[in-house]
């Protein structure tokens, strides 16, 4: 029934899109020209990096709130590590951005598993930490564009078969997601650990441990993105970023992921991305004011989560309620 | 010990006798930290023991406090609204709205504390009565309220209250105490008789509890959450017209991340976000705590978003720290 469900959701949602773009393309046929729609894929990059990270976290019943913070505070490391060594290689960079996004992830996770104490507490108050430390660090200055080098910001720009790194990487990313929860332990006990904890706790999972593991990814997701997002702009201050992570946290719940765990998909988190990617694309060509954007994702988000709440609705019945996962 | 979202509920053999339950309380604990920040502050700082700096610094939390009372019902209800700060955003863009017109002061009240409660509304329907999880729609809302006061006003500002407007946040009730100080005082007061003394309090400490058992127990649910939205709504409300009437104009990003603050606040104040459990005399405490602190480190020339990092750690750091110290004592009693 449910893995049936899924895929309706997915179409649903993808057909939202098609009709979407079928309607700007009817007043602007330039917005669906494939040059353009690469574009709104490639803006649209960072969004679907993020969102797949915080799906992980999600599906686990947590939530993670630092994301945005943990972006910055990444993306000004490697921008501070780049003005002051010039000649290390990017993929050094790139090591080091997702080594410091995960130890990040890793604080999240391990007061989550170790202190059990809720993920949104948790997060907030590191969110309020991270962005404290950018401008602790960074005295508060900003790096800008004639200050990193070129290799820095010429690699998310650098066009590989048509397309730049930035859409390869989410188009990667995406790749490994997918294989990752269909297809390893790992991914499968996440979903159990969403699902059903007590249930989890029965068939030897660690759930405290998957929950870390889940935060470890996001984190690490967090900071690929904050070096690819600092060198996309080419520029990084203390508020890049500013309110991305319920940007982030939107395109899951329009992609159908269910706050209360378990239930989700690659596909839809994409998707999500996708649909927010495309309204903030299209505006501008539509000739309807940004300011309107906030107010339209909002309302996408509403609909959204009124929507798959109905389609959700066959819970059955916890008859051991945690039994066994408090002991 | 596996799953974070439930952890064990200890029942203790015997109750506390009244004397070790008021010493190990909360509240106590937040208590010593508070009079600690005050002395830390006052030999820090000069300037700090001054009546007119110490009335100045409780513009700090009182707009916060406000809502954060209202918020302490909602998330011992189990319950949260993310949405605060964008009601703010909301109201003060009506308010100004009309004020453009030439709404009086009255009017320009009336208005904002309508628009709160509407907000309140919306979100109380789609929580209650279509049951979707709270933080997701105030996720929600919270962009679309917001949104719409991106649309009224795009970059713009509006200006231009009424004189009489400004003696909300602005005015005197007699010498150092505030406007403000005194609605924070009575709203205290009003939530701590509503939550601790009447049974709509008891119905929200059984609906955080165990809903089902409380709906058995002949609670009605929904409404008491339907109410705890719009209360909030409404505090939100009376906060925009304070912080409004303040800084004497709006612009749509007022009061931007606040939501933060004001669950921060409550969280230090002792109450449980996994809800059942928390006190208002705990969140007045933690309100003064986050107002001293954000007002020591401003006079010792702190930038506000170091101060962030303080808060941070703060809100980690009040729950982390008892969960290691009991963790430590259980290590040793088991050796």
């Amino acid at each position: 029934m449910l893995s049936r469900l899924i895929p309706v959701r997915e179409t649903i949602l993808g057909a939202a899109i098609l009709a979407l773009l079928l309607l700007i393309a009817s007043r602007f046929s330039g917005f669906v020209a494939p040059a353009n729609l690469l574009n709104v894929f490639n803006d649209t990059a960072p969004l679907i990096i993020l969102a797949l990270g915080q799906m992980v976290v999600i599906l686990t019943r947590c939530i993670d709130l630092s994301v945005a913070a943990n972006l910055a505070l990444t993306g000004m490391a490697v921008a501070m590590l780049n003005v002051a060594m010039p000649g290390l290689p990017i993929p050094v960079i790139i090591a080091v951005a997702i080594g410091l996004g995960a130890v990040m992830g890793a604080i999240n996770g391990l007061l989550v598993w170790k202190l059990m104490i809720p993920p949104i507490v948790v997060t907030l108050g590191t969110m309020a930490v991270f962005r404290g430390i950018i401008f602790l660090i960074s005295d508060g200055k900003w790096v800008n564009a004639h200050e990193m080098s070129d290799a820095f910001t010429g690699f998310p720009r650098a066009v590989i078969l048509g397309l730049p790194v930035l859409s390869w990487v989410a188009l990667l990313t995406v790749a490994i997601f997918g294989i990752m929860m269909s297809r390893t332990a790992l991914g499968r006990s996440i979903f159990a650990v969403g699902g059903n904890p007590d249930a989890a706790v029965y068939t030897g999972i660690d759930v405290g441990r998957v929950k870390f593991l889940a935060f470890v990814l996001s984190g690490a997701l967090a900071g690929l993105t904050g070096y690819l997002w600092v060198a996309r702009y080419a520029v990084a201050y203390v508020d890049i970023a500013g309110g991305f992570e319920l940007e982030v946290v939107a395109a899951c719940v329009i992609g159908g992921i269910s706050i209360a765990g378990g239930i989700g998909s690659v596909g839809g988190a994409v998707l999500g991305a996708l649909f927010l990617g495309v309204i903030k694309n299209a505006l501008p060509v539509i000739n309807i004011s940004p300011f309107w954007q906030l107010a339209i994702s909002g309302s996408a988000i509403l609909i959204a989560v009124a929507f798959n709440a109905r389609s959700g609705k066959t819970k059955g019945r916890i008859i051991l309620k945690s039994a066994e996962a408090s002991e | 010990m596996t799953d974070g979202s439930t952890p064990p509920r200890f029942i203790p053999d015997r109750l506390r006798t009244r004397k070790t339950r008021i010493l190990h309380s909360w509240e106590i604990l937040l208590l010593a930290v508070a009079i600690a920040i005050f002395v830390i502050n006052s030999l820090a700082s000069p300037y700090f023991l001054n009546a007119w700096n110490l009335s100045d610094a409780t513009f700090n939390f009182t707009e916060k406090a406000m809502i954060a009372f209202a918020m302490a019902l909602l998330i011992i209800s189990g319950e949260i609204d993310l949405s605060v700060a964008a009601i703010i955003a909301l109201a003060s863009t009506a308010m100004g709205f009309a004020a453009q017109y030439g709404a009086g002061t009255p009017e320009l009240v009336a208005i904002g504390l309508v628009v709160g409660l509407l907000c309140g509304v919306f979100n109380a329907i789609f929580v209650t009565i279509l049951g979707l999880p709270s933080i997701v729609v105030t996720i929600g809302t919270m962009s679309l309220f917001r949104g719409i006061s991106y649309i009224v006003l795009g970059d713009e500002a509006f200006r231009g209250y009424p004189a009489s407007f400004a003696w909300f946040g602005q005015g005197y009730l007699f010498w150092v105490f505030t406007v403000e100080l005194a609605l924070f005082a009575v709203i205290a007061v009003i939530y701590g008789v509503l939550l601790h003394k009447t049974n709509f309090g008891r119905a929200i400490y059984a609906i955080g509890n165990n809903p089902t058992a409380a709906l058995f127990s002949g609670i009605r649910v929904q409404r008491v959450k339907f109410i705890l939205f719009l209360l909030t709504g409404l505090m939100s409300g009376v906060a925009a017209i304070c912080l409004t009437s303040r800084l004497g104009s709006t612009r749509p990003s007022i009061a931007q991340g606040m939501e933060l603050e004001v669950v921060t606040m409550v969280v230090l104040g002792g109450v449980s976000i996994l809800g059942g459990s928390g006190s208002i005399p705990g969140v007045v405490i933690a309100a003064f705590v986050m107002g001293l602190v954000t007002f020591g480190l401003g006079l010792l020339n702190v930038p506000g978003i170091v101060m962030s990092i303080f808060i941070g750690l703060l809100l980690i750091g009040v729950i982390a720290l008892p969960r290691l110290w009991t963790m430590a004592a259980a290590k040793r009693g088991r050796t």
